[in-house]
């Protein structure tokens, strides 16, 4: 039967490379799209050619990982069809829509692993669309693809590990990292002190990166609310404030993130059926032990699915792998089987853990309350927290579909990719709602904006 | 819990017509209770294209759509905002001499309904609308039709009846309904049981049902027009643009996003549609004929919706002709945005006097009656 078999995978991140690899060994050829020219995904991002720092540079702790994950696709470069440089735009009656090159393309799948990896959550605070401010996740992409540095002098803010992470990552790098600003408290991160011990390595590495900052003098703050980015043409200062009373620092860059969202459009325009997630405060698309969706043939792995970081994500792209193969019939090597249970348990564990670093960095409670209603929420339609509190005023508007309908919020470029976190925030926070009756934002394609001109037929080079 | 209401008039849909008919229903001192399933205006209402068009409706329409310009003029006044609606003109492209031809011939059979329409010239569309693609060989003007923003004005009406009194119930879908010798009885999924001496059946491309429900079936088919927008761009269209013998329109809104529409995209379930990749890839592709200078830009998002289509394209407005008291105003073909303000009149004036001072003859019902051939669809 795997003749017919044709599996595709959505995006080359660590969930994406160790599917394909699993795929590869029992004998498939899966494609293997992916937005970026190289593989490896945000987290293992590869420099472009001529670019020569070493894999400890790039990815510190996380280097071995990032070799083996790199080597794993370069042993299966000849059994995939790799496509890099390709964005999948829509999905209809079991094919994809594919942009490469200013063309589009269909491609059929019989099985599809869809590994769309996750972007920052952005909180916004006033003055974050002014230039030199970028996310946590930007500003690390411009550490690890160029070697380049978002500033000279930079603060950092948000909460989550990666606050920490990349804050140290710029500090070996070179640039003066002029203080931490973080809004969960050392309380929440005691208090999620027994989760977090059940994953030494997590907190040690954790710790190191506190450690190693505070041993060469950046001021680290927890608590902290942010009040403004100051500049016009571009960032000056970060002012904010924390128990001790409003501060003020000059800068030329501030990077900031409140931990990751999934990226779930490609499940949505599938079909997948989604579940509010508590823990993450979004609605995600529903996943078995497996990573089987509620769609016939569709399997969910990685971050794109509800955050879990790098390392479950390659658990669940093994994983995913073996089910579509144990589902397509294909005949599974001896340890396939143990190694499911295997991988099935580090995920039960990791999702486990996830509590603890939740705990440790939960998201400002407060943020949708202290909003002021010139903040711009939605930067691509420059829609602020009071245009849509009067938009729920005006309208009686419950649900965030309705709200993006009236208030235009969501409706521009980025597709409500940046906004729609913070916007439910505020209409649940001005409705008086739980954030979850607050509705899902519905995905439309395209996934991202497209050129009219792909459509054009075709014209010999 | 049943929860009892009465009021003079029930209406099953909160569209643009049903809303509009709430409205009119209210200034006349009739009360009103408006039933929806979903949320007011966030259906074909909500997500059309936005034209605010008469220039190429059907002869019959052209009272209806005339008397719904006079509405429109009035917008702010009747719903309490502008929502986006501006009179930039409407041109109607011809792309072959005998396209130029049947527009000129429109222009003579529709004279005398204040269209002011103007046939132009290729030499003048290049003049006054540089931006426009070559194959235009001449077109049509009507320059006082423009566009609006859906999603503003559909749910406005709704919410500006309810202001005058109406009893608007949203996210309440009718389970059952019937006439008991005296009044209509419809119970609804949330518990309410509404009484009422009238009953307007606005429920869109869902209305159907409820003809069929009193003894008079209607041919009527689903279809679902596709939407694309692009991201905001410098203002260049100058109007709303549509091809004689179809194919795509456009326009800009005021923030600078040019709305493309054209094709067809397909039912994901009973009552939700999206663009098939085929529809986009015709949009897309007729847009750069059409509007070479967007050949570069991006679209952010698709849409689709549901429509109702009759065989001969003209909706169902006016009174049943089974059972007393009831009226329809729904299949309006992908078109019935401009007209909706007017049928909601009319179906006022049908309620309260029992005729309306427009010509609705070729809008009734009964033109589908007796069914004179063998079912023969599914």
């Amino acid at each position: 039967m795997s003749g017919a078999l044709q599996p595709v995978i959505v995006g080359a991140g660590p969930a994406g490379i160790r599917a394909a690899q699993t795929l590869v060994r029992h004998g498939l050829r899966p494609v293997l799209l992916d937005e970026a020219s190289k593989a490896g995904g945000q987290i293992y991002r590869q420099p472009p050619d001529g670019f020569r720092r070493s894999g400890k540079a790039l990815y510190g702790f996380e280097a071995g990982r990032a070799a083996s994950v790199h080597a794993a696709m370069s042993a299966i470069q000849d059994g995939v069809d790799y496509r890099p440089e390709t964005l999948v735009w829509n999905a209809e009656g079991g094919q994809l829509d594919l942009l490469q090159r200013s063309q589009t393309t269909t491609l059929a799948y019989s099985h599809l692993i869809v590994a769309t990896g996750a972007t920052d959550r952005v909180l916004p605070f006033a003055g974050w669309t002014t230039a030199g401010v970028y996310s946590l996740g930007g500003a690390q992409v411009a550490l690890k693809f160029q070697g380049g540095s978002v500033g000279e002098r930079v603060v950092f803010m948000g909460t989550g590990p990666l606050l920490y992470l990349v804050a140290y990552q710029y500090a070996k790098a070179g640039a003066k990292v002029l203080a931490v600003l973080d809004s969960a408290r050392l309380g929440d991160q005691m208090a999620a002190l027994p989760a977090l011990l059940q994953q030494p390595a997590v907190l040690a590495k954790g710790l190191y990166y506190v450690g190693w900052l505070r041993s060469h003098g950046v001021p680290l703050h927890g608590g902290v609310r942010p009040l403004r980015a100051l500049g016009q043409e571009r960032v000056t200062a970060m002012e904010w404030r924390d128990d001790a009373g409003e501060h003020r620092l000059d800068c030329d860059a501030i990077a900031f993130g409140y931990g990751l969202r999934s990226e779930t459009q490609l499940a949505d325009i599938l079909g997948c059926r989604f579940a509010f997630d508590a823990l993450q405060r979004a609605w995600l698309p529903v996943r078995d032990g497996a990573g089987r969706s509620s769609v016939s043939g569709v399997y969910l792995a990685g971050d794109g699915a509800g955050i879990l970081g790098a390392d479950a994500a390659e658990w669940a792209g093994e994983r995913a792998a073996l089910a579509l193969l144990a589902d397509a019939g294909v005949p599974l090597d001896g340890e396939s089987a143990a190694r499911a249970v295997t991988l099935e348990r580090k995920l039960a564990r990791q999702r486990h853990l996830r509590i603890g670093l939740e705990r440790a960095f939960p998201l400002p409670p407060d943020w949708a309350a202290q909003a002021s209603d010139e903040l711009v929420i939605c930067r691509c339609e420059e829609v602020t927290a009071g245009d849509l509190r009067a938009t729920v005023k005006a309208t009686g508007a419950t649900e965030i579909n309705r709200l993006k309908a009236l208030s235009r919020v969501g409706m521009g470029r980025c597709q409500g990719r940046m906004c729609a976190a913070a916007a439910a925030e505020i209409l649940a926070q001005c409705t008086a709602q739980a954030i979850e009756q607050t509705g899902r934002l519905r995905a439309q394609a395209p996934v991202k904006p497209i050129p009219f001109a792909l459509a054009e037929p075709k014209e010999p080079l | 819990m049943t929860e009892r209401l009465r009021s003079d008039v029930a209406i099953v849909g909160g569209g643009i017509v049903g809303a509009s008919a709430a409205l009119a229903l209210r200034r006349m001192g009739l009360s009103v209770t408006l039933l929806e399933r979903d949320f007011c205006g966030s259906r074909s209402s909500g997500v059309n294209y936005g034209g605010v068009r008469r220039q190429g409706r059907s002869l019959v329409q052209l009272p209806l759509t005339q008397r719904a310009h006079g509405i429109w003029a009035r917008l702010p006044e009747l719903i309490g905002i502008d929502a986006e609606y501006i009179r930039c003109g409407h041109l109607k492209i011809a792309r072959s001499e005998a396209d130029m031809a049947s527009l000129a011939a429109y222009r003579d059979r529709s004279r005398g309904f204040g269209m002011d329409l103007q046939l132009l010239a290729a030499s003048t569309l290049r003049e006054r609308f540089a931006w426009l693609g070559e194959r235009a060989v001449g077109g049509s003007l009507c320059p006082q039709d423009g566009h609006a923003n859906p999603r503003l004005v559909s749910p406005a009406f709704a919410r500006a009846a309810a202001r005058l009194g109406a009893d608007v119930r949203e996210q309440t879908r009718v389970d059952e309904l019937a006439h008991d010798g005296k009044d209509f009885v419809l119970l609804t999924a949330t518990g309410v049981e509404l009484r009422s001496r009238f009953l307007l059946n606005c429920a869109g491309a869902w209305a159907a049902t409820i003809a069929e429900h009193f003894g008079e079936a209607v041919p009527m088919v689903p279809a679902h027009p596709v939407m694309a927008v692009t991201e905001p761009l410098p203002m260049f269209m100058n109007l709303s643009l549509g091809v004689e013998g179809g194919g795509i329109y456009a326009r800009q809104a005021p923030r600078g996003n040019c709305v493309i529409g054209g094709s067809r995209g397909f039912a994901l379930d009973a009552e939700r549609a999206r663009p098939s990749r085929d529809a986009i890839t015709l949009v897309l592709r007729g847009t750069v004929e059409l509007l070479p200078r967007l050949r570069h830009a991006h679209i952010i998002r698709s849409w689709s919706g549901t429509e109702g289509y009759l065989p001969d394209h003209e909706p169902v407005i006016g009174p049943s002709a089974k059972q007393p008291g009831l009226f329809h105003g729904f299949g309006f073909a992908g078109a019935g945005f401009q007209l909706g303000p007017a049928v909601g009149e009319v179906l006022a004036e049908l309620v309260q006097g029992g005729a309306s001072s427009t010509p609705l003859a070729a809008f009734s019902i009964s033109r589908f009656s007796p069914v004179p051939a063998p079912a023969t669809s599914t």
